[in-house]
């Protein structure tokens, strides 16, 4: 692993809407005092005349951002996750959600690895929140490649779309060369039968890393990236259940409301299959180093085999 | 304007009011009260200020309205029909299952909806956006919003105004019907917003204060405002709260209350008589 390159896909994000914007000059970016950590500073550098920046005021921002896409532009509204669909939600609803905005809200900083900064501004909430608007888009990327990638995808999409981007650098495992990303669409990883493991986001690194150590222990994991939550490629999820029959879903949020639910649903009503949810259990993260934190809450590769392991009776 | 262009407004007011009635009383629901303090604004701002075309509701280049106060759609629709955006018929489908006048707008149904708002205190965050993006255009159309006096104890308000004088949106306008009253009673007893003018003034808005009811005010006040540069523009407009009718002027219990079928025949004759005096000017 040491020769891996790392990236934060938060930096992804803010290179992607660089290079975006050279092409539309309809593209402006939205932040709230927070370019520096949120990434689209880079962004800001490059094209200073499209980048506004909102002041602490990101109810103003999302209700601001819904004004600039009902002139016919292409607005990226950006903040930390817990800013954009906690605090703002209500203006994600009301004002982008409900008139069917084209607005793509950039939220970085989700999950517990940001860390250090605690409890306040970690948030496991964001998938649940933003799946429960009709017509959003949500996604979240696991690593550069797919990150910039999913960028371009949503400023092509016509709609409303909520990206979750990291804090912490994450391994790129995807080759650059020939590489596609589609809206909707999952993404098989490893083959398997005996479990499929369902993951996004930095845990889809993880899963990855379980699948191979399961492999030395004689199960064969089917490794899924779901990197977009709504809507959920249902195909590929019914597929692995009715292949594996049994199904792990691992995200760096909340087991309510995310990933793991939104496979639960489906599976309950077209394919019942037992499931197993790894995610953070109804609880508040608190401040850490964001590797041990995930650690500690059970955010790991050798969790996901312990679950693995213990779900096929091995 | 001349007296026959004001006689005119004042007839179409008259008639706008009555559409106020016709739907809130069909829809056995809704906002009169604030459509009716509204209503002389609402019929200038169709009739004389705004660059609209009923028949093309979507031009890009068209000015922009949007009724931040978004529970007076009654006024809104009203004057929208009035003014040939769709059937003054429609009016009486207000709420109803399948019509597209929703109890608060929506811009995907109503044709001359720019923004679909209900949620006290986005609408003016909207209008920002808009008023920043027709800058980033460069387009010349302008963006009006209308705000309540009660909708500005948000404080989303004040992060739009804040947003509106940093961008330097002069192609902003922002009117604030000053009714004196919300849900709960006097805006002064339920959280006093006053005073109003002093506080978008320390914004950075150039402030007017007006009689919302006196189209020759309203009119000088929007010139006023175009000729505003390098700030955004707040009317302040002194309004009467279910002005037209008189059981419900200064009345908080009118504010989200339709009238009964007798209520409407007092309501609906006490309009036509106004309207017949107009015409007899």
């Amino acid at each position: 692993m040491a020769d891996v390159k790392k990236i934060a896909t938060r930096e992804s994000y803010g290179n992607a809407l660089k290079e975006l914007a050279a092409q539309h000059d309809d593209l402006i970016v939205f932040d709230a005092d927070l370019a520096g950590a949120t990434k689209t500073g880079i962004f800001k550098k490059a094209y200073p005349d499209r980048h506004f920046n909102c002041g602490i005021a990101e109810g103003n921002m999302m209700a601001a951002a819904a004004g600039v896409a009902a002139m016919g532009m292409v607005p990226f509204a950006s903040t930390f996750a817990m800013f954009a669909a906690g605090r703002a939600f209500e203006q994600i609803r009301n004002s982008i959600g409900y008139p069917h905005l084209n607005v793509k809200i950039g939220a970085t900083h989700g999950g517990i690895s940001v860390g250090e900064d605690g409890a306040s501004h970690q948030c496991c909430e964001d998938f649940a929140l933003m799946r429960s608007i009709p017509g959003m888009v949500v996604m979240s990327p696991a690593d550069d490649v797919e990150a910039r990638a999913m960028v371009k995808a949503a400023y092509e999409h016509v709609g409303p779309v909520y990206i979750r981007f990291g804090r912490a650098a994450v391994p790129v495992f995807h080759e650059e060369e020939g590489y596609s990303f589609q809206i909707g669409k999952g993404e098989v990883l490893q083959g398997g039968d005996d479990v499929a493991i369902i993951a996004n986001g930095l845990m889809v690194n993880e899963a990855i890393e379980a699948g191979k150590a399961l492999k030395e222990c004689g199960i064969s994991a089917r490794v899924i990236n779901m990197a977009t939550i709504k809507p959920l490629d249902e195909e590929l999820v019914l597929k692995a259940a009715r292949e594996c029959g049994k199904v792990i879903t691992c995200e760096e949020h909340s087991v309510i409301g995310g990933l793991g639910e939104a496979v639960c649903a489906l599976l309950s009503e077209k394919c019942p299959t037992p499931v197993r949810r790894i995610g953070v259990n109804d609880e508040f993260g608190h401040s850490g180093p964001a590797a041990a934190l995930l650690k500690q809450f059970g955010l790991s590769a050798e969790h996901i085999v312990e679950v693995a392991k213990d779900f096929c009776n091995v | 304007m001349t007296v026959a262009e004001k006689k005119e407004l004042m007839a179409t007011a008259c008639k706008v009011r009555m559409g106020v009635i016709e739907g809130t009383h069909a829809a056995k629901a809704g906002h009169p009260g604030g459509s009716l303090s509204a209503a002389d604004l609402f019929t200038y701002l169709y009739f004389k200020e705004l660059n609209v075309d009923p028949k093309n509701p979507k031009w890009a280049d068209r000015d922009r309205f949007v009724l931040s106060k978004g529970h007076t759609a009654p006024g809104l629709y009203a004057t929208l029909a009035q003014r040939g955006f769709f059937p003054v018929e429609d009016l009486l489908t207000l709420r109803h299952i399948g019509s597209h006048l929703q109890g608060h707008p929506n811009m995907n149904m109503t044709p001359g909806v720019d923004m679909s708002t209900g949620s006290l205190g986005q609408g003016v965050s909207a209008a920002a956006g808009m008023a920043l993006a027709a800058k980033y255009q460069g387009k010349d159309c302008r963006v009006y919003t209308l705000l309540g006096d009660g909708e500005i104890q948000e404080g989303q308000v004040w992060e739009a105004f804040m947003f509106a004088h940093h961008y330097k949106l002069d192609n902003l306008c922002v009117v604030i019907d000053n009714n004196g009253l919300q849900i709960d009673g006097r805006v002064a007893d339920v959280m006093s917003p006053y005073p109003i003018p002093e506080k978008l003034k320390a914004f950075g808005f150039a402030v007017t204060e007006i009689d919302g009811h006196d189209f020759d005010q309203i009119e000088a006040a929007f010139a006023k405002a175009k000729e505003t540069k390098g700030v955004p523009f707040a009317i302040v407009m002194k309004t009467t709260k279910g002005k037209g009718v008189s059981y419900m002027e200064d009345q908080a219990g009118w504010h989200g209350k339709a009238p009964n079928d007798e209520e409407y025949e007092i309501a609906m004759n006490e309009l036509r008589a106004q309207l017949a005096e107009v015409e007899a000017m």
